[in-house]
């Protein structure tokens, strides 16, 4: 089923669109050559987490470069899972707290069925969810993280809660971010347009396609 | 000053309004029960659908009962039998007994956000403010919609900044208890704020006039506060000599004036000079001070009639009615000198009742 489902997956992650798409620069964006692209001597917050570094070649002119193989696979094992849980009617979340990307996120969610949380995470959102919500409450199954870091370049609670909840977490870590507590990180650029762009279209072939092969339909 | 001043008042938006307006008119959301804050449901729906067939076969025994038709058996139709079945000398009205469709009695919850099998119905119940930050979601919706239309007539050829703007004095934006009344969920001030300047974000584009029916939804159209003082309107006389006429209370006493341009400057009360009439100087001085304040002694003629209480209180009816009488024959400034002078407003001070 992932197979038939996915088997449109390499073609796009081999595209030349791709290649502009995933190189990472410490959270920065690569708008013009003048941008401001501070080095980790200067600010202690961008340092490069080391445990991203297997999935890096290294970083050239202090922007990170990632292996794209590598990529490919984790956003296929990642795709993979989430096409799972969607055919078993699983509740899905996408979590950003990117600002810049929050309409384009919440759009998707909403044209695919399932969840969005893109603004500020109040406290027991999932760790207090009889209170917070109603008694009787159904978490979500899985939660995708579209951007792992909140506003302040610091981990997103929802992380850290999920995997106390155990809901299983699919994200996008960059080179800045920790990809520790996620069962499917998948290393990519978390910052440009073109990337966010891609990953949503991604996410939402691979979801309609599973709850169509639910329903009986096939493509 | 309320928040949606302070937060307009930050923003460079033309369209917001800069001066300090004193809050008149206020509606009852801000003494209403907040519904939002009751909490969860305390009434299971399976419990209120019994109460609502209860109620309706109650309607159709009470029909039957006063021997009319129970089809059209309206709500007046069952306060008036209430009424009469249950007489009650209660002062208290909300004490007397009723009988009403239990959707008024019971108050309004948020229904059960998802359905059997456990998947939430609105694709921001995670948040917790589904509504609030869905609304959030439009507007900026809206925004990106009319930039790419302005983008689009820019292509053409076609933008201009002079396009039909919408009207925004005489209204307020909504208060945040009336929103949260509208959404029936709690917001705090941050989230207000961010809501309002969202709104002017979206009037400062040239082409919002697109969404106007959204925006005005939005917005509270204020009393119009210029109707304060009705001015009467100046009649004409067959020899087309200029009258008006007014009223005037005082204390229990009721004058009616008519003021004649006709230059002589005569003041003649119910049928009799005013010498005559009022034979103390100090109620005189308080017929003449409206014209004398005015700059008008001479050019009118007053013919009036009082009645009730006694002379002091008639003279001040008499001023009341002799200055609103004016205000037909004066000009704008002059109005707003005379309001300043308190020529136009009713002495409120009535005989207090007498006390052990």
């Amino acid at each position: 089923m992932a197979a038939g489902v996915l088997s449109g997956v390499r073609q796009v992650l081999r595209g030349p669109r791709l290649v502009s798409a995933v190189f990472s620069c410490h959270g920065q964006t690569l708008s013009s050559a003048s941008a401001a692209v501070k080095s980790a001597p200067d600010t202690g917050e961008n340092v490069r987490w080391d445990l991203m570094k297997p999935y890096l070649f290294g970083s050239r002119l202090d922007i990170d470069i990632i292996d794209l193989e590598q990529t490919a696979e984790h956003l296929q094992r990642a795709l993979n899972f989430t096409a799972h849980v969607a055919y078993r009617s699983g509740i899905i979340l996408f979590v950003s707290r990117r600002r810049q990307f929050s309409q384009l996120i919440e759009t998707t969610a909403r044209e695919c069925g399932e969840y969005a949380h893109t603004r500020y995470w109040k406290g027991g959102l999932l760790t207090n969810a009889p209170i917070q919500y109603s008694p009787g409450v159904r978490l979500p199954d899985l939660i995708v993280f579209f951007s792992t870091l909140n506003n302040v370049f610091q981990q997103h609670v929802g992380i850290r809660d999920a995997a106390k909840m155990n809901i299983p977490t699919v994200g996008i870590v960059d080179s800045n971010c920790n990809p520790s507590l996620i069962a499917y990180p998948v290393p990519g650029n978390d910052d440009t347009p073109v990337a966010m762009e891609m990953y949503c279209r991604l996410f939402k072939m691979t979801i309609n396609r599973a709850k169509d092969k639910r329903r009986g339909l096939t493509f | 000053m309320p928040l949606w001043l302070i937060v307009s008042a930050t923003m460079d938006a033309v369209s917001s309004v800069k001066l300090p307006v004193r809050q008149i008119y206020v509606s009852s959301s801000l003494w209403k029960k907040n519904l939002a804050a009751a909490g969860p449901q305390k009434f299971t729906q399976e419990f209120i659908d019994k109460q609502v067939e209860e109620f309706e076969v109650g309607k159709r025994h009470l029909a039957n009962m006063m021997e009319e038709d129970p089809e059209t058996f309206t709500q007046e139709d069952i306060d008036r039998s209430i009424a009469y079945l249950f007489p009650s000398g209660l002062f208290e009205k909300r004490a007397r007994p009723f009988m009403k469709h239990p959707e008024e009695i019971f108050p309004k919850q948020t229904a059960i956000q998802w359905d059997a099998k456990g998947r939430p119905f609105h694709f921001l119940f995670y948040t917790g403010k589904q509504s609030y930050y869905s609304l959030l979601h439009d507007v900026y919706e809206k925004i990106l919609a009319i930039e790419r239309h302005q983008d689009k007539m820019r292509n053409k050829g076609l933008f201009t900044s002079d396009t039909k703007q919408i009207l925004l004095t005489g209204s307020r934006w909504l208060l945040k208890e009336e929103i949260e009344e509208n959404l029936v969920e709690n917001i705090s001030d941050q989230d207000y704020m961010r809501l309002i300047q969202l709104m002017e974000k979206l009037l400062s584009m040239p082409y919002c006039s697109l969404e106007k029916e959204f925006i005005l939804k939005f917005r509270k159209q204020l009393e119009v506060q210029s109707s304060k003082y009705e001015i009467p309107a100046l009649q004409y006389d067959p020899q087309g000599v200029a009258f008006s006429v007014a009223d005037g209370r005082r204390k229990t006493a009721k004058a009616s004036i008519t003021l004649r341009d006709s230059g002589s400057g005569n003041i003649t009360i119910n049928g009799r000079n005013y010498l005559h009439y009022f034979p103390v100087l100090q109620n005189r001085v308080q017929l003449m001070f409206p014209l004398l304040f005015v700059g008008m002694m001479g050019r009118f003629d007053i013919e009036g009639s009082v009645e009730g209480s006694g002379h002091s209180a008639q003279a001040g009816a008499l001023r009341l009615a002799i200055s609103r009488a004016l205000l037909s024959f004066v000009s704008e400034g002059e109005v707003e000198k005379m309001r300043q002078a308190g020529l136009l407003t009713a002495d409120p001070r009535i005989r207090e009742r007498k006390k052990p």
